[in-house]
């Protein structure tokens, strides 16, 4: 980028919104577009940095009102404590209301079985699609980028789901300008994702901007952890380490948050948020690439997964 | 190569710029370079990319699998719609809206050019301007894409030729212009080579001007704002009904258009009462002045009735309200539009019942010719459509301003995005091309 960097500024005129000013502006518009013309919208909370996200600017949105949308967590029972530990403090300081749809439930009441490998981020869909259903929850935010999947990168902001919660990537409605679509038969629902257009970076420059606090799994920590498909899993109940499978202390942190199973931490010495904002600009690796198990079962994984109701 | 800082990758401005062309083009080709010189395909999806290529049985890596994230696509190797890219340099984000270039992806392109501040259309140095270019050229004349780059690729296999290029520069700049396109910017390119893309061209030293990615990092990303038309659709009502603000009553909304200011005298459409802005809350920070495309809380000096699908705009400069809506339409669905037909309108953040009166013709965009009372209107189609509205609606013409010029028709029995609509004249500066079928009467 030698010669870019040499390119003077001047060109953009005082109106010109910054970066992160402009896709703030654009998932305030999104929130806003829900809340005047569903009945019944609920944010996907699982303490991970997008859901902390989109949390904030929901509270910005509609400021100094509350935000007139309840949570919902899909607990696939593999959480890390400190995540659930910040969902409930979070839920208590802004007075909101947190449903939770339990995969254990379900697999306690033997209507899931747990798979071979011990990955519960697959059995989370029937969960979260039944809880739409029983709760009539008509608008379902997600905290999906574009940019963290090739099939994500296809995926509309207002997100047409059936019944089932299926997508059907070939009947996508086109978005043009900034008009969004929200009809929807009794029974289906849209998922909106107002963070579509934000990359990794933007969201860690826009949480060190705006001060957000995160769970502390997000920053350099010492770990019991295990190698596994290339990456550092948590040993814990479980399922993991296997009998071949070692366990060694290792200074790491986590670029996404999800169930223990299959979400990996990475070798890292950031401890604040400038070092973590260096350390992903250097990285030769995408975020889900780096840590999430569960997109590497195929080329399309991920697709497979939304078909059938996923986030 | 320069090390990127924080304080760098902050201080940068969000280009929206879309890319049409085809396969045959060299665009998977170039967009590929510019994501990878640009250093934003990164090591994992790579690897992925040359896994599947050689699947394939592919020599070297596709990096049209890359921007191909469906199934469909994949085994097709075809893009069948918009993919959405995101990359960044030290000066500037962007966001690419990389669309199919075929007349059967014409809903794509203008879905991608719907939101762009740039276009990039690609031609094929030893072919010129072609049907497709012609027809590339006009969807961005019709959405009004503030900038074209004509990128004219393959000039290795020309020799890297200036003739060559200025010839196919100033074919194409003369038709941009006459269509109402305000600034073509050519480069000649190589995209397999690299010439030009990210790096200055060894060879065509003929050249002066910036390489593609140094223009999209340069191009000004908003317009003279002072001769905008300032409007502000309300999306929701801000009512807290604290004790801590027992009366706050603020009219949260994107401004579309223009600047406001505190103190300023504004107009409620379509009610016309009129009133001040009290106060502006830019998400928190209470601001004098606010303008597109930030989203605001406006608060006003007298307790009069707004509602979400309101407009707000200033006391000296409100739109006409209207039932009778004329317009430039693209049909995006698979199910036709016809004279007659009962649909909802979505205009900024109103919608309303509206009915098809007339669809007085449908354009051929390769071009330009028009085909009178077609009937109707099916996928791709662009054509004139005349619709009148159960309530009357401020529409601004598209020529003046892209949010809200510019409208949505819904089927209302299954929800269906129908039709993109864009309010008054075609193009900026119409000039028939040629008509074989009507004489009487240019409606474009």
């Amino acid at each position: 980028m030698t010669a870019a960097v040499k390119l003077e500024g001047g060109t953009d005129s005082p109106y010109a919104l910054s970066h992160l000013d402009a896709l703030e502006s654009e998932a305030v518009h999104i929130f806003r577009e829900v809340a005047g013309e569903f009945e019944r919208p609920v944010i996907l909370f699982s303490g991970g940095k997008d859901s902390i996200v989109m949390l904030h600017l929901a509270l910005k949105a509609f400021a100094p009102a509350t935000v007139p949308f309840s949570l919902l967590h899909v607990d696939t029972g593999h959480n890390f404590p400190e995540v659930l530990e910040y969902r409930d403090r979070t839920v208590e300081k802004y007075g909101l209301r947190l449903h939770v749809a339990s995969v254990q439930d379900y697999i306690d009441r033997g209507v899931l079985k747990e798979r071979a490998d011990g990955t519960r981020n697959p059995l989370q869909t029937l969960p979260l699609t039944e809880k739409i259903q029983s709760e009539k929850f008509d608008a379902v935010f997600g905290g999906g980028r574009r940019d963290e999947e090739k099939a994500r990168a296809k995926e509309r902001v207002f997100s047409l789901r059936d019944e089932f919660s299926q997508w059907d990537p070939r009947r996508q409605r086109p978005e043009l300008w900034n008009l969004y679509n929200g009809r929807h038969a009794p029974g289906e629902h849209v998922r909106v994702f107002p963070l579509s257009n934000w990359t990794e970076l933007d969201v860690w420059q826009y949480i060190d901007r705006e001060g957000i606090e995160l769970p502390q799994i997000y920053f350099a920590h010492e770990r019991e952890v295990f190698r596994r498909a290339g990456m550092w899993l948590t040993a814990g109940e479980w399922g993991g380490p296997k009998d071949d499978e070692t366990v060694e202390k290792r200074k790491v942190r986590y670029r996404t948050v999800g169930d223990m199973s299959c979400t990996g931490a990475v070798d890292s010495v950031a401890v604040t948020l400038d070092q973590v904002i260096a350390e992903i600009a250097a990285s030769r690796l995408t975020e889900r690439g780096a840590t999430r198990a569960d997109d590497k079962l195929s080329e399309a994984a991920m697709e497979d997964r939304k078909r059938e109701g996923y986030f | 190569m320069s090390t990127t800082t924080t304080e760098e990758l902050s201080a940068t401005t969000l280009l929206r710029f879309a890319t049409a062309g085809s396969v045959d083009d060299g665009k998977s080709t170039l967009v590929g370079r510019l994501l990878h010189d640009s250093k934003s395909v990164l090591a994992d999806q790579l690897e992925a990319v040359e896994r599947a290529s050689a699947s394939r049985g592919q020599d070297g890596p596709d990096l049209a699998l890359l921007t191909d994230g469906l199934r469909a696509e994949r085994e097709q190797g075809i893009t069948i719609d918009v993919a959405y890219r995101y990359f960044a340099t030290p000066r500037r984000r962007f966001i690419l809206a990389d669309t199919p270039g075929h007349v059967q992806y014409t809903r794509n392109m203008v879905t991608g050019a719907s939101t762009a501040e740039l276009t990039v259309v690609l031609v094929d140095a030893r072919n010129g301007v072609v049907e497709q270019t012609r027809r590339h050229a006009a969807i961005a004349a019709l959405l009004r894409v503030p900038h074209v780059v004509l990128a004219v690729n393959k000039m290795d296999l020309v020799d890297y030729e200036e003739s060559v290029f200025a010839a196919i520069a100033e074919e194409f700049t003369a038709y941009a212009i006459e269509l109402g396109v305000p600034e073509v910017t050519a480069i000649p390119i190589s995209a397999l080579a690299g010439d030009n893309v990210v790096e200055p061209s060894a060879v065509m030293d003929w050249y002066g001007g910036p390489t593609v990615l140094e223009h999209l990092e340069t191009v000004p990303v908003s317009h003279d704002l002072a001769h905008c038309h300032a409007r502000l659709p309300v999306q929701y009502v801000i009512r807290p009904q604290t004790a801590e603000h027992p009366d706050y009553r603020g009219y949260a909304g994107q401004i579309a258009a223009g600047t406001f200011r505190v103190g300023e005298r504004v107009t409620v459409l379509p009610s016309g009462r009129t009133t001040t802005i009290a106060g502006i809350d830019l998400l928190g920070e209470p601001v004098d002045v606010a303008w597109t495309t930030q989203s605001v809380t406006v608060l006003l000096a007298d307790d009069i009735d707004v509602s979400r699908g309101d407009l707000i705009v200033p006391a000296t400069d409100a739109p006409p309200t209207t039932q009778d809506v004329e317009a430039t339409v693209c049909h995006v669905a698979d199910q036709p539009l016809t004279v007659g037909h009962r649909v909802l309108l979505k205009h900024g953040t109103r919608t309303v019942k509206a009915i098809v009166k007339d669809i007085p013709s449908r354009l051929t965009l390769n071009d330009l010719s028009l085909h009178p009372h077609p009937g109707q209107l099916v996928a791709n189609d662009i054509g004139r459509v005349k619709i009148r509205t159960a309530e009357p609606l401020p529409v601004d013409s598209y020529a003046d301003s892209r949010r809200t010029g510019s409208f949505i028709l819904i089927d209302p029995s299954d929800g269906t995005t129908l039709t993109a609509g864009m309010v008054g004249e075609s193009f900026a500066a119409p000039e028939p091309v040629k008509d074989e079928t009507e004489d009487d009467g240019w409606d474009f």
